[in-house]
């Protein structure tokens, strides 16, 4: 073992070409696959080739289906598109889950507090305005501090999460309808005040919104002045600095546009698609943001890629879970699953191994 | 009146879970390896102990239950579930060098997925007959006290009344703290997660340390989720019960900055924090318990900001904290 070890040597590889690259991480994910349906296997006793044939009838069986699907991709895309330019930057923004919902809190706040008093239009207008403003103020914290006084980021926007969480916990129960159930219901029920206008089907607002979202992403990341400062600060803040780039503000600017984006999701979440608020609204999405944001190597058109792979395989395995009357965390694991191949992945692109034959004489 | 002698029983049994998860999570950290991964190595701590003693209260009727395998199985389970997890963890971060963020979000999202899943589907699974997961009999021998702890008054029950997995958490924060502090081992620990380079040159197995550290931290956190399990909830395991208690080990360990000893005390008033609504005299207005419940998060972020604001060298995080490490690229 000892011997084998001292084979091996490890060394940084120089720029793989990119269809290399992307071969091992398509190698990757077909072993993921191929690991999660042996686990689903092992687990209920079905052939994988059925299993698969299960995924894909959970994800797009019917027109509705299909449309869920579409739906959930929308929003784990915007969220990891939200979460995107401060992690180019190095900044690790752990707070989408309570950036976003913070959005839809305000959301709901407006909603409840101001249908009364203003016209349908008005509300939906400071809906907009609410929504991108909290999440902008949850984004601008953590990146204040760390501008200042180099707060550790990671840990601030954790706390963040979970303070937005006690607080939506706190006006739930404020405004619970009936007083008592600890839920706030469908808002406006009878009148859908505060209810996003519908194009097409009740669906396609959310996607239209993020497709348009993904392109502004790709453009700011890649062709604006900020997209360039944002590269350059993460590579290196000193370079950044003796190039005249004003670090501070490059952090806060590019983490108030994460949190009023991550906003933008939460108004969508609350506005458009559950007419509700409860405290699990944004599902764990923002912590898989940041996974489908790092597998896609901040690119935001590969991140449609991968968002899509997570969600397939997140509905499929609710699929799987129904119809063999298990626990739908089942997708949790097949998550966790894919994500581990995928990591593990990047070394065998990042790294080369070399095999060295004549350890005698060496030694 | 403020019951001080039925509060702080009730706080430390909060503070318990919290103390491990936040003692291994130290130890972890202090290798400069950030694992987010610690809620769900709590859950899965927490229900490898379980699955074991299911299937052992299944073979065996409660009478003939023997005391030390009743114990002994849910902690060996509960070892090795949070072993493996830890050195998933490590084979990633180190051996792999992958991000640590990412690995530990995603290991938290398997690890509770594992727990949900197991827990919601363990009984379908094994085709038993039992309503629910309920483990009484393991759960006696778990949280039994001293014999002699109800004759004592007030003392008995602030300082006696716990299972033993209560007082093994202290143990272990203690040795953890001696260790840290005043052995070689600990100062060479240290070393690999201040500066690995530096550590390395002077002949410490940087590698070794940071695999040795974690796997060790996720042992111990897993216990965490054993002892909620076992002990706090009766054997009774409802999926997400355990909350976001792994995330709050977390907040702890910036709380008291990188100390095991002083988490004793900080847990059990985190703990404390978590049920003091139950205490305050806030009428019928049940809102105002949520916002009790942000206290612990809050007084973390301040404790946070200030700590980077006074820039005391001994209160810094591990300087390589979340960095990987490649001996060829120094």
């Amino acid at each position: 073992m000892r011997n084998l070890v001292k084979q091996i040597h490890i060394s940084k590889r120089t720029e793989l070409p990119w269809y290399k690259a992307w071969a091992i991480r398509g190698v990757a994910i077909l072993l993921a696959l191929v690991a999660c349906a042996l686990v689903t296997m092992l687990l209920t006793g079905e052939n994988p080739i059925s299993i698969y044939i299960t995924i894909f009838e959970g994800a797009f069986g019917t027109a509705r289906r299909t449309w869920i699907t579409a739906q959930d991709l929308a929003i784990l895309l915007g969220i990891s598109l939200a979460v995107t330019p401060a992690f180019k930057m190095r900044f690790w923004n752990i707070g989408a889950e309570g950036q976003v919902l913070i959005g839809g809190l305000a959301t709901a706040a407006c909603m409840i507090c101001l249908a009364d008093t203003l016209s349908n239009g008005m509300v939906i207008l400071c809906m907009i305005l609410a929504s991108v403003l909290a999440g902008a103020l949850w984004g601008f914290l953590p990146a204040f501090f760390k501008a200042k006084w180099n707060t550790n980021e990671t840990l601030f926007t954790l706390m963040m999460n979970y303070i937005a969480t006690q607080l939506a916990a706190y006006y739930i129960i404020v405004w619970e309808v009936p007083k008592g159930s600890g839920k706030i219901g469908i808002i406006n029920q009878s009148t859908e005040v505060g209810w996003l206008p519908q194009i097409g089907n009740q669906y396609l607002l959310s996607i239209v919104v993020v497709v348009i979202l993904t392109g502004f992403m790709y453009l700011y990341l890649s062709r604006s002045k900020h997209g360039y400062e944002i590269a350059v600060v993460g590579e290196s803040q000193r370079t950044a600095s003796y190039a005249g780039i004003k670090v501070d503000r490059v952090i806060i600017r590019t983490m108030v546009l994460s949190g009023a984006i991550c906003g933008l999701m939460g108004l969508l979440l609350v506005g458009s698609i559950n007419h509700t608020l409860t405290t699990t609204v944004v599902d764990n999405r923002g912590f898989t943001a940041v996974m489908v944001s790092w597998m896609a190597k901040f690119n935001p058109i590969v991140m449609v890629f991968t968002s899509l792979l997570l969600v397939v395989l997140s509905r499929g395995a609710s699929e799987i879970s129904s119809t063999f009357g298990l626990n739908h965390s089942f997708a949790d694991i097949l998550t966790g699953i894919i994500i581990f191949f995928i990591i593990g992945s990047e070394f065998f692109i990042t790294y080369r191994i070399n095999l060295r034959k004549s350890v005698e004489k060496e030694a | 009146m403020f019951d001080l002698v039925s509060f702080i029983p009730r706080a430390v049994m909060q503070g318990i879970p919290l103390l491990y998860g936040s003692t291994g999570e130290i130890l972890t950290e202090k290798s400069g390896n950030l694992n987010l991964g610690i809620p769900g190595v709590m859950y899965v701590g927490g229900i490898c102990g379980v699955i074991g003693s299911f299937f052992y209260e299944q073979a065996v009727p409660a009478e003939s239950m023997n005391a030390f395998l009743a114990v002994g199985i849910p902690m060996a389970c509960s070892l090795l579930g949070s072993l493996l997890m830890g050195l998933l963890y490590s084979f990633l971060t180190i051996t792999l060098r992958a991000n640590q963020n990412v690995t530990g979000l995603a290991l938290t999202t398997f690890g509770v997925g594992v727990g949900n899943f197991f827990g919601g589907s363990l009984i379908k699974l094994t085709n038993s007959e039992v309503p629910s997961i309920a483990l009484s009999a393991t759960s006696a021998y778990f949280s039994k006290s001293l014999p002699f702890a109800g004759s004592l008054g007030w003392f008995g029950q602030v300082f006696l009344s716990y299972g033993f997995l209560a007082y093994l958490a202290v143990i272990i924060a203690i040795v953890a703290s001696y260790i840290l502090k005043r052995t070689r081992v600990g100062l060479q620990l240290r070393a690999v997660g201040e500066s690995p380079a530096t550590a390395d040159a002077a002949g410490i197995n940087v590698t070794r340390y940071k695999y040795t550290a974690t796997c060790i931290g996720s042992m111990i956190a897993g216990l965490g989720g054993l002892y909620y399990v076992m002990d706090y909830a009766c054997g009774v395991w409802s999926n997400n019960a355990f909350g976001d208690r792994g995330w709050l080990a977390i907040a702890l360990v910036i709380f008291t900055i990188w100390r095991p000893n002083v988490s004793i005390l900080a847990s059990i008033l985190f703990g404390g924090f978590y049920i003091l609504y139950l205490y305050i005299p806030s009428g019928l207005d049940l809102s105002v318990k949520e916002l009790y419940k942000m206290i612990p998060y809050v007084v973390t972020l301040v404790v946070l900001i200030i700590v980077s604001m006074r820039k005391k060298r001994e209160h810094q995080p591990p300087a390589s904290l979340g960095l990987p490490y490649f001996r060829e690229e120094r």
